[in-house]
């Protein structure tokens, strides 16, 4: 498995920083998808954080909500919001709920939590912007056990329909879902034959390797004709060993100060 | 209705290029002539509503107007999360054109009818829910909603009503029209069933019982203040709809009159669809009877408060 040089550690300690404000949250689901965000935001995305409804920036919705933690720590480290404000991560009055909520957190273009909504969202957005005659880019990241839902399939057909090149689907593949292995609770399986059949053109990539995640997403779309859907292999709970592959690290509540110091000793 | 309402998509897309329309595999040729002048901005998607209106929500975000048609029940039921969380949390200008409310499809059966839409989008923030009583209502409320800001959801009928509405009492979204007036009792109503309000009305005048008419076109933002007013100078309220009794405008009017501590002194009526899914097919009307959603029962109804057999109280 690709080692996680010091920025991506240094981003986990931005979500664990988070999750300690709020005692709680979606750890593994964040964890693997730390690499994917850091490379869109680091060396793909345009976007300008002091004016973050800047008409000319890429669109990057957050489809799988509960991943917010690590959302929020890219956010903060590029400027959106301080990031101290990572420790107020679910208190009462934060902006920073345990989904994210468009018009509450600079830079969250959708809210999000309920599985199954930011696809068909973003297919909306595409539309809107090839109609505004925009160069802008939507990027829309599901989980693998979101794509359970049945209206991921239905945006996958319009997509596909309307040719939609500005669209780029993320699926943080990490095999695991809430109860189990996805390839048990609901197998995705063929997921790149099926995301080819319904119209889009598909690449599958390590999603913790940066190097390779930046030639991918640094290359689209990789049809001119056809929305994309890039298929990232990932580790539910990457970069903290006992929550790697842990069912149970899925989501976390009541976190003790010392279970938070066996996280960070990984982070160091 | 449904033809006036269209047709209005068509025209406000004419002259405002924020408009677009999103139909779920409509019948053959819907605005075909929005699709020639503006492809860009016609989307005929298939039978897949959450993914509509999600899409909608998508294109609302980048300033766009959309405004999404299909059947009335799949636009509801069908994906009331969609419309709960990419709609109503993200206050977001879609417009819901449902065809179809109420019993319309009577012949179809119960998975086809929209009795209890009415109910369940006024439990949303944000959401606006509009009945019109008539095609020409429809036209003037189809003008007022580009500019309105938040989500809104209107219920068709079932085309060539009647019309009933007059120009000269004006059309405000949240402003409840009274259609009739008079001292003995109110009648409340939206949608076609104000059709059924005034006929209750004309009856009950041949009687000397003379009742204002309310038509409650927008049953959110509910016009309250207007409601309890008349409500409490007559004491005397019916409430007909053609819609589930559990939830709809009669349970909005009482809610407003409980809300006003308006209640004592005040008997209410509530005439609409019994507690159990409809059993019977026929047309619109005939289900309509058989529920007892008619003019002779808003009279009835009003009769009995009124004094017994019919007689007025004063």
């Amino acid at each position: 498995m690709t080692q996680l040089d010091e920025r991506s550690k240094y981003l986990r300690r931005l979500v664990v920083s988070a999750l300690d404000g709020g005692r709680r949250g979606h750890l593994g689901s964040s964890l693997s998808m730390v690499e994917v965000l850091r490379v869109l935001f680091d060396d793909v995305m345009q976007y300008r954080p002091t004016e973050p409804n800047w008409e000319g920036r890429d669109r990057f919705i957050l489809s799988k909500g509960h991943g917010c933690l690590t959302l929020y720590a890219l956010l903060a480290d590029k400027g959106f919001f301080p990031t101290e404000e990572l420790q107020s991560f679910c208190h009462r009055d934060s902006r920073l709920g345990g989904h994210p909520e468009r018009g509450k957190v600079p830079g969250v273009e959708a809210t999000t939590g309920a599985l199954g909504h930011g696809f068909p969202l973003a297919v909306g957005v595409a539309a809107a912007l090839r109609i505004k005659g925009s160069s802008s880019r939507v990027f829309v990241m599901v989980g693998d056990g979101e794509m359970n839902e049945g209206s991921n399939w239905e945006a996958a057909m319009s997509a596909g329909k309307h040719r939609l090149s500005n669209l780029v689907l993320l699926v943080d593949y990490n095999k695991l879902q809430s109860y189990g292995p996805t390839s048990v609770v609901m197998d995705l399986e063929p997921l790149a034959d099926k995301l080819t059949s319904f119209g889009m053109a598909v690449r599958e990539v390590d999603g913790h390797d940066v190097g390779a995640l930046r030639s991918v997403l640094g290359a689209l779309p990789v049809d001119p004709a056809r929305p994309t859907a890039v298929i990232c292999h990932t580790v539910k709970g990457r970069g903290v060993p006992f929550a790697e592959g842990n069912p149970e690290w899925h989501h976390k509540s009541n976190l003790s100060d010392q279970e938070l110091a066996m996280i960070r000793e990984h982070l160091v | 209705m449904r033809k006036a309402a269209i047709e209005a998509v068509g025209a406000l897309a004419d002259r405002d290029e924020r408009v677009v329309f999103i139909g779920s595999d409509l019948g053959p040729g819907v605005l075909d002539s929005m699709r020639t002048r503006h492809p860009e901005r016609f989307f005929m998607e298939g039978v897949a509503e959450q993914h509509v209106v999600g899409m909608a929500a998508g294109l609302a975000t980048e300033g766009f107007r959309p405004y999404v048609n299909t059947i009335a029940t799949f636009l509801t039921r069908r994906c009331y999360e969609q419309v709960a969380i990419d709609l109503c949390i993200q206050d977001l200008p879609v417009v819901l054109l449902a065809s179809g409310g109420g019993a319309v499809y009577a012949p179809l059966g119960p998975t086809h009818l929209a009795v209890e839409d009415l109910a369940i989008l006024r439990a949303l923030p944000n959401m606006t829910v509009v009945a019109p009583c008539d095609a020409d209502e429809m036209r003037r409320l189809m003008d007022l909603t580009l500019d309105w800001p938040h989500p809104m959801y209107i219920r068709f009928a079932k085309g060539g009503d009647p019309v009933v509405s007059r120009p000269e009492l004006g059309f405000e979204i949240g402003r409840a029209i009274e259609m009739e007036q008079g001292s003995d009792g109110l009648i409340v109503s939206t949608g076609v069933a104000t059709q059924v309000a005034l006929a209750a009305a004309a009856e009950l005048r041949t009687e000397g019982i003379s009742c204002s008419v309310l038509h409650v076109h927008t049953v959110k933002p509910l016009d309250a203040q207007v409601i309890v007013d008349r409500a409490a100078s007559c004491g005397r309220v019916v409430v007909v709809e053609e819609h589930v009794v559990a939830g709809g405008l009669g349970s909005a009017v009482l809610e407003a009159l409980a809300d006003a501590d308006a209640l004592g002194g005040t008997s209410v009526r509530r005439i609409g669809i019994p507690d159990r899914f409809a059993d019977k097919y026929g047309s619109q009307r005939d289900l309509m009877e058989h529920w007892g959603i008619t003019s002779g029962a808003v009279a009835s109804a009003m009769r009995s408060l009124t004094g017994e057999g019919g007689h007025r109280v004063r």
